[in-house]
C-alpha cells in the first residue's frame, strides 16, 4: 500500500501532505460529536426539531458552528410507538458529515445481511430490547440520502443546556443500535 | 449484477459484534487507502457508482475474506491499472516509471483538502414527471441487471408502499456505464417484513429502500 502511495506522489496525482491532512481530518473533526450536537439542539429547540424532521441538510446548514453537510441528510425520529434502525445491505453508506467514518461492525456481512431480516436479534446483540409492540423501522440506504436517528430525549433532562444533553447521545443511539444514557451514566 | 455485496436477508454470518472504544484507523495503512481513494475518487476518472463497481467485481471469495480498506485497496488499484493512471510494472517496482496521466484538476494539494471532504450532491432536475407519489402501492421490479444496480435482490418482485419522494437524483446503473447522469425520480418504499420474508415474520418491522423510479412499477 506504501507502494502505492509512493507512485501517485511520484506521478504528481496528489502530494503526501494532502493526504496527511484527510487522515487527520477523519480522525481527529469529523465524528459522532456532530450528530450528538444536532440531536441535543433539536431536543432543546421544537422549531430546529420541526426544521430537521423536514429537511436535514437545511436544517444542520442554520447552525453556525458546525461543518456544512452534504445532500441529502434524512433525520427519523423514535417514538415510543417507532424506533429507527439505519443499514446499508448493499455496501457501507453512512452519514459520514454528522457521524464519522462508520464503525467495522456497520460494515460486517454480518449486520447488513441480518438487519433488514431480524432486527430485533441485531439489537440484542447490542444489549437493546425493546417492547414486543414497539413497531421497528429498518432504513436502507440504497441511495445517495443518508439518515441519522433522532433518538427519545432521556427522562430527567428537564432544562438541561445542548451541551450536558450532546453528552448522553451515543453514535448507536444516532444508528439506531443503541440508546442515549440515562443522566445517570455520564461520569 | 446479483453479487456477494447483495447481502440483505443472508444467514450464517453469526452474531454482530461490536467493538468497544473502537478506533477510527485500526492501522496506519488503512488511513492512508481511504485518502488516496477519496483523492483518486475525486480526479473526475471515475464517478461513485463505477466505484462501488468497482468493488462489487471483486470475486466472491476475495470480497468475504477481505477487510472492508483492503477491499478499498483492491478497487482503487484496479481502477488505476484500467484507466491508465498506473502500470503493473510500475506496482512491481514500487515507483513510478512512466510518464503521469494529465488529471484535468492537477496535483491535488492540501488546499484541495476541504472541498474535497465535502459530501457530493446527486439531486438533478427532472426529466418528467414523478410516476408514483406517496401512499401509491408499488412492486419492486423483477429485474436483474448485469452491472452496478442499487435495487437490493430482497425486494425484486415485492409489493411496498411510496412513503416519500426525495426528487431526481442521478440514476446509478446508468452512471455506472459512463452513459451520463440519466436523472430518475428517487422514492422511499416501505415493505412489510411479512412481505419480504414470509408469514413467520416479525409483525412489528417494517423495511424501507430508496428507490430509482426505474426499479417499480404500478401494482
Amino acid at each position: 500500500m506504501r507502494a502505492l502511495e509512493t507512485i501517485l506522489v511520484e506521478k504528481g496525482y496528489v502530494e503526501a501532505a494532502a493526504l496527511d491532512s484527510i487522515v487527520e481530518a477523519h480522525e481527529t473533526k469529523i465524528g459522532p460529536h456532530i450528530g450528538a450536537q444536532v440531536v441535543a439542539k433539536a431536543w432543546n429547540d421544537p422549531a430546529f426539531k420541526q426544521a430537521l424532521l423536514d429537511d436535514a441538510t437545511k436544517a444542520v446548514a442554520t447552525l453556525a458552528d458546525l461543518p456544512r453537510v452534504g445532500d441529502h441528510l434524512v433525520a427519523v425520529e423514535n417514538t415510543l410507538q417507532r424506533h429507527n434502525i439505519v443499514v446499508c445491505t448493499l455496501c457501507s453508506c453512512y452519514p459520514w458529515d454528522v457521524l464519522g467514518l462508520p464503525p467495522v461492525w456497520y460494515k460486517s456481512a454480518a449486520y447488513r445481511a441480518r438487519t433488514v431480516k431480524e432486527p430485533r436479534a441485531v439489537l440484542a446483540d447490542f444489549g437493546v430490547a425493546l417492547p414486543a409492540a414497539t413497531e421497528i423501522r429498518v432504513w436502507d440506504s440504497t441511495a445517495e440520502t443518508r439518515f441519522l436517528v433522532l433518538p427519545m430525549r432521556p427522562a430527567g433532562t428537564d432544562g438541561w443546556s445542548e451541551d450536558r444533553l450532546a453528552a448522553l447521545v451515543t453514535r448507536d443511539s444516532m444508528i439506531g443500535t443503541g440508546l442515549p444514557k440515562q443522566p445517570g451514566e455520564l461520569a | 449484477m446479483d453479487g456477494i455485496h447483495d447481502m440483505g436477508g443472508m444467514d450464517g454470518f453469526g452474531k454482530v459484534e461490536p467493538e468497544p472504544n473502537e478506533p477510527v484507523f485500526h492501522e496506519g495503512w488503512e488511513g492512508r487507502v481511504l485518502a488516496m481513494s477519496r483523492v483518486m475518487g475525486g480526479s473526475g476518472e471515475w464517478n461513485i457508482d463505477m466505484g462501488r463497481y468497482g468493488i462489487e467485481v471483486l470475486p466472491p471469495d476475495v470480497y468475504l475474506a477481505s477487510s472492508y480498506y483492503k477491499k478499498w485497496f483492491l478497487r482503487l488499484e484496479n481502477l488505476l491499472l484500467q484507466r491508465g493512471l498506473i502500470s503493473a510494472d510500475e506496482i512491481a517496482a514500487g515507483h513510478a516509471l512512466h510518464p503521469a496521466k494529465t488529471l484535468k484538476r492537477g496535483t491535488f494539494t492540501v488546499a484541495d483538502v476541504e472541498p474535497a471532504l465535502r459530501r457530493g450532491a446527486y439531486e438533478r432536475p427532472a426529466q418528467a414527471a414523478a410516476l408514483f407519489k406517496p401512499g401509491d402501492r408499488v412492486r419492486a421490479r423483477n429485474i436483474h441487471p448485469r452491472t452496478h444496480t442499487r435495487l437490493p435482490r430482497y425486494v425484486r418482485g415485492h409489493v411496498g408502499v411510496v412513503e416519500r419522494l426525495h426528487g431526481a437524483h442521478v440514476f446509478p446503473d446508468v452512471a455506472v456505464l459512463g452513459r451520463g447522469d440519466d436523472p430518475q425520480w428517487l422514492y422511499t418504499v416501505c415493505f412489510e417484513a411479512r412481505e419480504l420474508w414470509g408469514a413467520d415474520a416479525d409483525s412489528t418491522v417494517k423495511i424501507s429502500i430508496d428507490a430509482f423510479e426505474h426499479y417499480l412499477e404500478h401494482v
